[in-house]
């Protein structure tokens, strides 16, 4: 029988508060390669005002975790939950700021003709978004198995960063003018990479959620 | 208001009928006072001119005018103080082992019920018992002694009872808190049960006592004197006491009797309530010493 | 910072009240200097289990006791031990504050005047009531009735009352719910400092208060036929964040009841 209804409650609005951020972290992103692939500077700025509402949520989410600690006294599975959460609501928005630092990007290039045509790093950018949205959906469905799959994926994107970055890598060494160029696709790659690293650490606040133990699992390349 | 009309209607209803229950137990109540009132104001009109200080220092005599209740009052402090003597510890000591030491079995409850039935028993059958027993089996005669042991038997239920209700209202948590820090059972009962038992044990006791000295029958019955012109000196004396002169005085025809009577009951009433009042000064006394 | 001496251990004890069993198959130690605390809801043979310790269950008539209770390796229910010296060693305090109605010394001097100590008793009520922490708060009214005290006080009083005969586990059965908040966070204060000379078992309904002065925990529970069992035993740490036992996790985070 259930008998603390109104603090499971308030638990489980906390929870899909952190979906609600997940998916406009997610929507940044998508947003940030739109503008990289299409030199859309207005959208840019866009994402970058945006991201003080990713902010806010985060201290929305915040603000609820540390009100339920200090009225309801959450204990055991509730008590990982709402430090798992105040954790994991950290790495989303981080996730976020790595958006804002692509829209920047793509402001800093301005109106420079493009190197190439992007294929690598929209991939990332799916892959990334994908282990994003499943992360926060093993946190709702305590599936620990669930969250070890998407750390082990994390070299999917590993491997797609050494590619983006070797190709780059001999733009450069043929035509040295191309640096400043490749360099910035390089941080923009990179950006995505460390979100990546960022969902692996998710997936561990979620395996510590379900099982209680906190460990580190399947260190990322970079 | 949701049906505000019948909760008024009933409401008012209700009033009346708490009224007028209240003022029938307050006539009730009056009933007994006010029969209290008259039997007093009664006696002491009857009294007057005969309460004095040659009435309580003379012995019985023909002639009202001399008579006085010397020797049934003598007698009356010797019955008293005998019987204080046997019913105190052995009423006391009962109480405590049914209540600190008895394990609960079925003899506990058989005395516990017999007990409670004595309490109950018509006093002329102790008069009787106290006949049979200690003035023939015993060849203790009519003494001071016999009656006193007559009236020990009579009121040692209600002082056992009035000693367990004592022993029972000291809290639980004083004797488990006793017994946690290493007392015995003696210990609990002698630091902490008795020394809170204490006033309602003398209440109870002193209540009985003076029911107990009140009373004529069974002093009738094992035959106490109603002529004495002697104070008995030992415990094997004769004697009489207040109730049987007054009892005897009553039965007299001459009209002079009459008022000794009431004087004696006077006498009788003021002895009994002195030993209530010292009841409650105790009481209150012991009470003050363990909450100070 | 555990200690593993253990002070106290229960070998399979059971508890019987007539024929109902009140406790089945409890297991544990109870470690030296250290708090230990045992929750679980409303009958399920906690305080029974605690009243165990000291053999307060022998004043209940029909209880009986099977198992062991190893007190320094001896079993307190062995034959030759008497129920007085267990009770004298191991001090217990009651969920009400009970002081007896005689002063404040008196009641720390009870224990050890009924246990015939030697020494200097005014030395005693007042090392006790030092470690009490009620000295300051009563050593102008010494000879004043112990009614008188708050109920916070008058808790630590029995507190101090026990200490008075250097005892060296205290038993609390719930001490602090008949008290208001300011009180109990004192008393739980002053279980933690009491845990370095003293080895204290704490029984409580109150699950945030275990996890605040607790160093182990257990949680007992009652099976169908009602008698008490013991579902998990650990550090407090442990127990609170991340129990072995899906009973405790239910109980604790209040998905059961």
């Amino acid at each position: 029988m259930e008998i603390r209804t109104t603090f499971h409650k308030k638990l489980r609005e906390i929870q899909d508060d952190v979906l609600v951020m997940g998916s406009m972290v997610e929507k940044a992103i998508n947003r940030s390669i739109e503008t990289l692939k299409n030199r859309d500077l207005a959208l840019a700025h866009q994402i970058i005002t945006d991201d003080q509402k990713i902010n806010g949520k985060r201290f929305e989410i915040e603000e609820k975790c540390i009100e339920i600690i200090a009225t309801q006294q959450p204990l055991a599975s509730d008590l990982r939950t709402i430090v798992g959460v105040l954790i994991i609501t950290s790495e989303v928005e981080r996730i976020g700021d790595y958006a804002e630092g692509i829209a920047k990007i793509t402001v800093l290039i301005g109106d420079e003709p493009s190197l190439k045509p992007l294929v690598d790093i929209p991939r990332m950018a799916e892959k990334t978004n994908d282990m994003l949205r499943r992360s926060l959906q093993a946190l709702i469905n305590r599936d620990a198995v669930a969250a070890r799959q998407i750390i082990s994926e994390d070299d999917e994107i590993d491997n797609l960063y050494d590619q983006v970055f070797r190709e780059l890598l001999t733009f450069m060494l043929e035509d040295p003018k191309t640096i400043a160029r490749a360099t910035r696709l390089i941080w923009a790659a990179h950006n995505l990479e460390r979100s990546a690293d960022r969902v692996t650490n998710i997936c561990e606040r979620v395996v510590f959620i379900v099982t209680g133990k906190m460990e580190e699992i399947g260190a990322s390349k970079y | 208001m949701k049906n505000g009309s019948a909760f008024q209607r009933h409401l008012r209803v209700r009033q009346i009928t708490g009224y007028i229950n209240g003022t029938l137990f307050f006539l009730a109540t009056l009933t007994g006072i006010i029969v209290l009132i008259v039997l007093i104001a009664d006696v002491f009109k009857d009294s007057v001119g005969w309460l004095d200080w040659q009435f309580i220092t003379s012995y019985p005599s023909r002639k009202p005018q001399e008579a006085g209740l010397l020797s049934a009052m003598f007698g009356t402090l010797w019955v008293m103080a005998l019987t204080a003597l046997f019913s105190f510890p052995v009423g006391i000591g009962t109480a405590i082992y049914l209540e600190e030491y008895a394990p609960d079995s079925r003899l506990r409850r058989l005395i516990q019920t017999n007990i409670n039935n004595l309490a109950g028993v018509p006093s002329i059958v102790y008069g009787l018992l106290g006949l049979a027993l200690f003035v023939q089996a015993l060849s203790l005669g009519r003494s001071v002694l016999a009656g006193a042991l007559t009236l020990t038997l009579m009121s040692l239920p209600v002082i056992i009872i009035a000693a367990q209700e004592a022993i029972r209202s000291v809290p639980e948590s004083y004797r488990l808190g006793a017994f946690a820090l290493g007392s015995t059972r003696w210990q609990v009962v002698r630091h902490i049960v008795l020394p809170n038992a204490v006033p309602g044990i003398l209440t109870g006791t002193i209540l009985a006592m003076s029911r107990a000295i009140g009373e004529a029958a069974p002093m009738i019955a094992i035959s106490a004197l109603v002529y004495l012109t002697f104070i008995p000196v030992s415990p094997m004396d004769r004697f009489t006491v207040l109730p049987i002169q007054i009892f005897n005085w009553v039965s007299r025809p001459q009209e002079g009797f009459w008022h000794l009577a009431a004087a004696g009951i006077i006498v009788l009433l003021f002895v009994l309530l002195t030993m209530n009042a010292a009841a409650i000064v105790l009481r209150n006394r012991f009470q003050k010493r363990t909450e100070e | 910072m555990v200690n593993n001496v253990a002070r106290l251990e229960a070998k399979s004890l059971e508890l019987w009240y007539g024929k109902f069993q009140a406790l089945r198959g409890i297991s544990l130690v109870i470690p030296q200097n250290q708090v230990t605390a045992i929750i679980g809801p409303s009958g399920c043979g906690k305080s029974s289990l605690l009243r165990c310790f000291n053999r307060m269950n022998d004043l209940i008539p029909g209880s009986s006791v099977k198992g062991q209770v190893l007190f320094d390796g001896r079993n307190i229910y062995a034959a030759n031990i008497d129920p007085t010296e267990v009770r004298y060693r191991i001090g217990m305090v009651f969920q009400k504050p009970n002081p007896f109605p005689k002063t404040i010394f008196e009641n720390v001097a009870f224990g050890p005047r009924v246990n015939s100590f030697i020494g200097d008793l005014e030395e005693i009520v007042e090392r006790a009531l030092h470690r009490a922490a009620l000295w300051d708060e009563v050593k102008d009214r010494l000879y004043k009735s112990a009614m008188q005290l708050s109920g916070g006080q008058q808790q630590r009083l029995c507190i101090a009352r026990a200490l008075a005969l250097e005892p060296e586990v205290i038993l609390m059965d719930e001490p602090c719910s008949a008290l208001d908040p300011v009180a109990t966070l004192k008393i739980e204060d002053l279980m933690k400092s009491l845990a370095e000379n003293y080895t204290i078992v704490i029984v409580t309904h109150n699950m945030q208060q275990a996890a605040r002065v607790s160093d182990m925990a257990a949680f007992m529970m009652m099976e169908e036929d009602r008698a008490g069992v013991l579902v998990e035993y650990g550090s407090t740490s442990k127990l609170f964040t991340n129990p072995k036992d899906k009973r405790t996790e239910d109980y604790i985070t209040g998905r059961f009841g």
